[in-house]
């Protein structure tokens, strides 16, 4: 019980020092994708060495000495390889302590290496699976496990994904004052996936991988302590909150999907509420309102109304109504529409559905017919909701929601039933 | 050794199956995911997945160029992947009982049999020595 609590903090301790070990490692050899082995070869050494003999007074020195030593063999080793002959004077015994005087330039690298792994030239799998790794200090197997992909098959997305920022030759350092911006977003948007990832599983049976997005509201808070007057990152960091405080409620406990409107609200958690909602509102009078902000401020109407019948309808179509100005989402259209109809009634609703159906990017997509169906369902029109429910439910690639919108169906056709 | 076990429909089952009434539906919904948290306990499921449902399935070939071509025209009578289980057993003949346990998936009223499933054997034992 007790070796079991140690190993927890170890592990919690390890992710938290990862990032600031990697940037001492990073900035001393000037080789990220090397440098981000040799951080996670130390890591794995400390869990297990730590549990046994302890934890070390200087747990960060250790880390830092550990990777220094693998990167000097490293390097020998590449030497040898190429047969050079230039003495490269590289010994253990010099390495530096990392000391309290480095922890100023050690904060900024969490950043550095956030803007690293989220650059642009990657995929998005690679950007989220590298962020895992080198800032979240999550191992590849823990990574492959969360994504449900062989660990071999993992190593190798993330190893291609580090030649890849080497041969882009991005330099170890913050990106210029003009670029920030754009780069800050991209770092926001593989957060954002993250937590997706683990609010609403893209693979598999099961809807929730809590530790996913739990790795990514803990990255967020860190973004936004180290960023704390940009407003967007305070606006994830608060539709983190605001979405993950339903987590409990979303699901049955057979695993069945559970819209919002039907959530047991005593099962959200309050805490997650309070946090998000001071958040967001303390952020949106500060000006410059972006896409995560409004979904934010949307998730906290929802998540203040003690029942589904009190939900601020009003309020919500106001926020999507400027969302949909500066977002040009089908999805957001969608939602636009859900919100007119509980405000104005289904048929507007539904109208408002036909200006998508030409839509490109919604072609295919499960969702314009699962919120035709519910509109029609709300119009009264239970045979043509049916056929939008099974249409939709063909089209989803999520289990629990075929499984959902199958069971929304045949509740239409069993006419003695009132509600699910 | 392993094998493979699959679920497979035309789309006439498909559809039949999105008709099904709610109780049964849900009947089956929930055999499935406690099938698979058995097998999971027992330490014979290595992989399971259902398939999205076939109206999207395209068959992909590459064009002169390298490029996909892709075709959507199936014939009627096709049967299609509906999900699969790949487990890891001792012998054929356990591979066949999971398969018999996973056939047993309640399905509506009067319905003929139990759910048909294919077995295939995984290539994966170690090569013998060629006489």
């Amino acid at each position: 019980m007790i070796s079991e609590l140690i190993n927890v903090s170890i592990d919690e301790l390890l992710r938290e020092l990862t990032p600031h070990v990697l940037g001492s490692v990073v900035r001393r050899f000037r080789d990220f994708s090397a440098g981000e082995d040799a951080v996670q070869e130390a890591s794995l050494a400390a869990a297990v060495q730590w549990p046994r003999v302890g934890i070390p007074d200087n747990p960060r020195a250790w880390l830092t000495q550990v990777a220094f030593r693998r990167m000097v063999d490293h390097i020998r080793s590449e030497t040898a390889r190429r047969r050079r002959e230039n003495d490269v004077a590289l010994d253990a015994s010099f390495i530096v302590e990392a000391s309290a005087s480095e922890n100023a330039s050690s904060e900024d690298d969490t950043l550095v290496l956030l803007f690293m792994c989220c650059h642009p030239e990657l995929t998005e799998g690679s950007a989220i699976a590298l962020t895992l790794r080198a800032v979240g200090g999550l191992t590849t197997a823990q990574i492959a496990n969360a994504f449900m992909v062989p660990e071999a098959t993992m190593a190798q997305r993330i190893s291609r994904a580090k030649q890849t920022i080497k041969t882009s030759g991005v330099p170890f350092q913050l990106p210029s004052a003009q670029e920030r911006g754009t780069r800050l977003r991209s770092v926001l948007h593989v957060l954002y996936l993250i937590f997706s990832e683990g609010y609403a599983t893209s693979t598999g049976g099961e809807l929730r991988r809590d530790d996913l997005a739990h790795e990514a509201i803990r990255l967020t808070r860190i973004v936004h302590k180290l960023q704390p007057d940009d407003t967007e990152v305070a606006g994830l960091l608060a539709l983190m909150l605001l979405t993950d405080a339903r987590r409990n409620a979303r699901t049955s406990a057979e695993g069945e999907l559970i819209p919002l409107a039907q959530q047991d609200r005593s099962l959200w958690d309050k805490q997650a509420i309070t946090e998000g909602v001071a958040l967001i509102s303390a952020t949106l009078p500060k000006g410059s309102v972006g896409p995560f902000q409004l979904q934010a401020a949307i998730a906290a109407v929802h998540d203040e109304a003690n029942c589904a019948e009190e939900t601020d309808w009003p309020q919500i179509l106001a926020l999507y109504d400027v969302l949909k100005r500066i977002s040009d989402n089908p999805m957001v259209r969608l939602n636009y529409a859900i919100a007119s109809a509980m405000v104005f009634g289904a048929p507007k609703g539904l109208e408002l559905l036909s200006a998508l159906d030409n839509d490109t990017r919604l072609k295919n997509h499960y969702r314009l017919d699962a919120v035709r169906a519910h509109l029609l369902e709300l119009a009264g029109d239970r045979e043509m909701a049916v056929v939008h429910y099974r249409a939709a439910a063909g089209k989803t690639a999520s289990l629990p929601e075929r499984n959902y919108l199958l069971t929304q169906a045949a509740r239409l056709i069993a006419p003695e039933e009132s509600s699910v | 050794m392993k094998y493979i076990l699959l679920m497979n429909a035309t789309k006439e089952v498909f559809e039949w199956y999105s008709t099904w009434p709610k109780e049964e539906l849900q009947a089956n919904m929930a055999f499935m995911r406690k099938i698979a948290a058995e097998l999971k306990d027992e330490g014979v499921l290595l992989q399971t997945a259902g398939l999205a449902w076939p109206q999207q399935a395209v068959i992909v070939r590459a064009g002169s160029d390298g490029q996909p071509i892709t075709d959507g025209v199936f014939p009627e009578a096709k049967e299609f992947l509906a999900g699969y289980w790949l487990i890891d057993v001792e012998s054929a003949e356990q591979a066949y009982k999971v398969a018999a346990r996973i056939s047993l998936a309640p399905a509506p009223k009067g319905t003929p049999g139990t759910m048909p499933l294919e077995v295939r054997e995984v290539m994966d034992r170690a090569p013998e020595e060629m006489p």
